[in-house]
């Protein structure tokens, strides 16, 4: 078995000045970064071109514009209309819970145990989604969770008697809004540390109040950062999909979902494309999101 | 960190992965396999008979299967007593996968050592990938049902079963027909194995579901609205059942094939009073099918499994795991079929439905504009 990394020349004479040693080790630095390069052309580029390609095939490879057009109509469309409902309700909870937990650990003391269990607890969840993350949710408010349970035999109190909403959207925004706190904070603190102390006295010496600093300077400032995460968030929860998949099994209210029925579905058949269309779709909401994203951390990094 | 380190980590993170990658990449086929007679023998006999048969099936060594959970009809003991029969090595894979799941995986696996040899699919996907088959007839060919097999021995039956109800009987009273599910005793408790858009045994329950509320194979939509109707009630649970939310409470009401919830019942003998009713008003059953990849990397021992599942052994073992046989009337006439096994099957009579493909065609067409409404 072969690694498809060529061998480093060591060799002298393979590069005209062996002696000059910056050129040599930044040539060095783009070989080490081929395999890295293959990877995300295998892994990210490709994929990406089969589904911009599938979208506009039929089920015999000839080019159609049938797929997109589906995507307009009924029940594709109120996925995707549900699919950002969630990702925006779940982004502003998120981001507005988050920055608040995050303004309680900038004003507390830099080393304080407060920061250390906040910012090491959010690197942690963060990314403790998928599986893992809906099973918790089951073994706790699940019909038969521990919390659930102690509820309706202690206290009388039926979390489901609304209807099973865990399985359905209010479920998801509550998961989601799980992990979207976490990584809120992670994005979000380095902004609020970077408020320097001395300009809220500058404002306090010219005479202003509390609220002047934050409607003229803090808010200003903080206000970029936060839109950008904001962005951030949505596409994280807009391409979630394992934690979705494994709570929600019926009617597949949400995009990613309803790719995976086109995929491993059994009844409804040769349809991928159909798929492939709702996948592009996606990709094009989050490039929109990641687009506003870069215009927003530009305009931020002016700021700093 | 220094962006060179930087740089240097990840090139070393990414020649790691690389490494990894040409290790779980399929090796190349070694050719032999694919050029022996047994990858275009239509029978036994264009082998030279069984006896021939097993010994190339032998040679080859190895048989890989797919989407065969250990507790659905019986799969379990069928793959261990092959395996102890013969001295082939069963490779198991993914076993909670659909049938989908197998043809994509044909599909991506080609020419590879670890493609699956042989498929177990609903009729529904089988009729679509036609052209991923090898025909073989095998001995007992003549046993099985005429509508139940593809002439040229592309796809044929090889178990079926009734949609039934499965209960855990200290929580629920014991239903007897569909509508007694939109009591108020089965609150929060009753569940659908899948998404009917989706997989082919809640396909089937929403069938049963219309054949029990005045519809009928042609028309589906009474099962839609009686879905509409529990999730109203507050009694639908939208929760993929499994053996574990058996076991742990969660879905005490399972729609699902009478095999399956039959095998939930063994298996959870003394922890989950788990019976099984096939209601008498809504009998809705279907058939599996069996097919060859016609690129099987270990083309004889494919044949050989299908031999092995159609002859009165595999058959009763389909039988002992709850399911019923394809083979079960001749075997019942020849006397060959394990009387006990069979009088634990869940009580049917009267009018059974089975699907033509026209009216799957039409119910599909159906679900697929209205399920998510019905229970979004």
């Amino acid at each position: 078995m072969v690694a498809p990394v060529a061998p480093v020349p060591t060799a002298a004479g393979d590069r005209p000045a062996p002696g000059r040693g910056p050129a040599r080790r930044a040539w060095l630095e783009w070989l080490v970064v081929v395999p890295f390069l293959a990877y995300v052309g295998t892994f990210l580029l490709y994929p990406t071109a089969l589904v911009l390609a599938g979208a506009f095939q039929d089920a015999r490879g000839g080019f159609t514009l049938d797929n997109l057009v589906e995507l307009t109509r009924g029940a594709y469309l109120q996925a995707f209309l549900r699919s950002v409902e969630l990702s925006a309700l779940t982004a502003l909870l998120g981001a507005v819970l988050g920055a608040l937990l995050s303004w309680a650990v900038a004003a507390g003391r830099p080393g304080g145990a407060l920061r250390r269990v906040v910012v090491a607890g959010s690197g942690v969840l963060a990314q403790f989604g998928g599986v893992p993350l809906a099973f918790a949710f089951l073994a706790t408010i699940g019909f038969q969770g521990l919390v659930t349970r102690f509820l309706r035999e202690h206290l009388g109190v039926d979390l489901f008697a609304g209807g099973a909403w865990l399985f359905e959207l209010p479920g998801l925004t509550l998961v989601y809004t799980f992990f979207q706190i976490p990584l809120m904070v992670i994005v979000f603190l380095p902004a609020l540390d970077g408020l320097r102390p001395q300009w809220r006295e500058a404002v306090e010496g010219l005479g202003g109040s509390s609220w002047t600093y934050w409607r003229h300077v803090g808010g200003p400032v903080l206000l970029p950062a936060f839109l950008g995460a904001l962005l951030l968030l949505f596409a994280n929860a807009f391409s979630a999909y394992a934690t979705a998949a494994a709570l929600v099994s019926q009617g597949s209210p949400i995009v990613p979902l309803q790719i995976r029925g086109f995929l491993t579905g059994e009844v409804l058949l040769g349809r991928e494309n159909l798929g492939k269309a709702l996948g592009l779709g996606m990709v094009v909401v989050v490039a929109v999101a990641m687009g506003l994203y870069a215009v927003v951390q530009r305009r931020f990094a002016r700021w700093r | 960190m220094t962006p060179t380190r930087v740089l240097r980590l990840l090139g070393a993170g990414a020649t790691a992965l690389a490494l990894v990658t040409a290790c779980g990449a399929p090796p190349t086929q070694d050719g032999a396999a694919s050029d022996a007679p047994a990858s275009g023998a239509r029978s036994a006999a264009d082998l030279g008979g069984f006896d021939k048969l097993v010994e190339a099936a032998k040679k080859e060594g190895r048989l890989n299967v797919i989407a065969l959970p250990p507790d659905w009809a019986n799969y379990g003991a069928m793959i261990e007593t092959f395996e102890a029969k013969y001295g082939i090595e069963v490779d198991s894979a993914q076993p909670d996968a659909s049938s989908q799941d197998e043809v994509n995986a044909a599909k991506q696996l080609k020419g590879g050592d670890r493609a699956p040899d042989v498929f177990d699919l609903g009729l529904n996907v089988a009729l679509a990938n036609t052209d991923l088959f090898a025909p073989y007839q095998v001995l007992t060919w003549d046993d099985i049902p005429a509508e139940l097999k593809e002439p040229s021995g592309l796809h044929y039956g090889d178990y079926g079963g009734f949609m039934s109800i499965g209960y855990d009987a200290a929580k629920v009273p014991a239903p007897t027909s569909v509508r007694d599910l939109l009591k108020p005793e089965y609150q929060g408790k009753v569940a659908l194995n899948g998404d009917p858009t989706q997989a082919g045994a809640a396909f089937s329950g929403v069938v049963m579901a219309s054949l029990g509320n005045g519809g009928s194979a042609d028309d589906v939509a009474p099962g839609v609205e009686f879905f509409k109707q529990l999730k109203a009630a507050g009694n639908f649970l939208p929760v993929d059942p499994s053996p574990a939310t058996i076991e742990s409470g969660q879905t005490p009401v399972v729609i699902d094939w009478d095999y399956t919830n039959a095998a939930q019942t063994a298996k959870l003998a003394g922890k989950v009073d788990w019976k099984v009713v096939v209601p008498s008003d809504a009998q809705v059953g279907a058939y599996y099918n069996q097919a060859i990849n016609k690129d099987a990397p270990h083309p004889a021992a494919a044949r050989l499994w299908q031999e092995f599942l159609y002859s009165d052994e595999g058959q009763n073992t389909y039988l002992k795991g709850l399911s019923r046989p394809v083979r079960m009337e001749a075997m019942t006439k020849a006397g060959t079929v394990d009387a006990d096994a069979a009088a634990k099957l869940p009580r049917t009579s009267g009018e059974q439905v089975f699907l033509t493909q026209q009216q799957a065609d039409k119910a599909k067409q159906v679900l697929s504009t209205s399920w998510a409404q019905a229970v979004g």
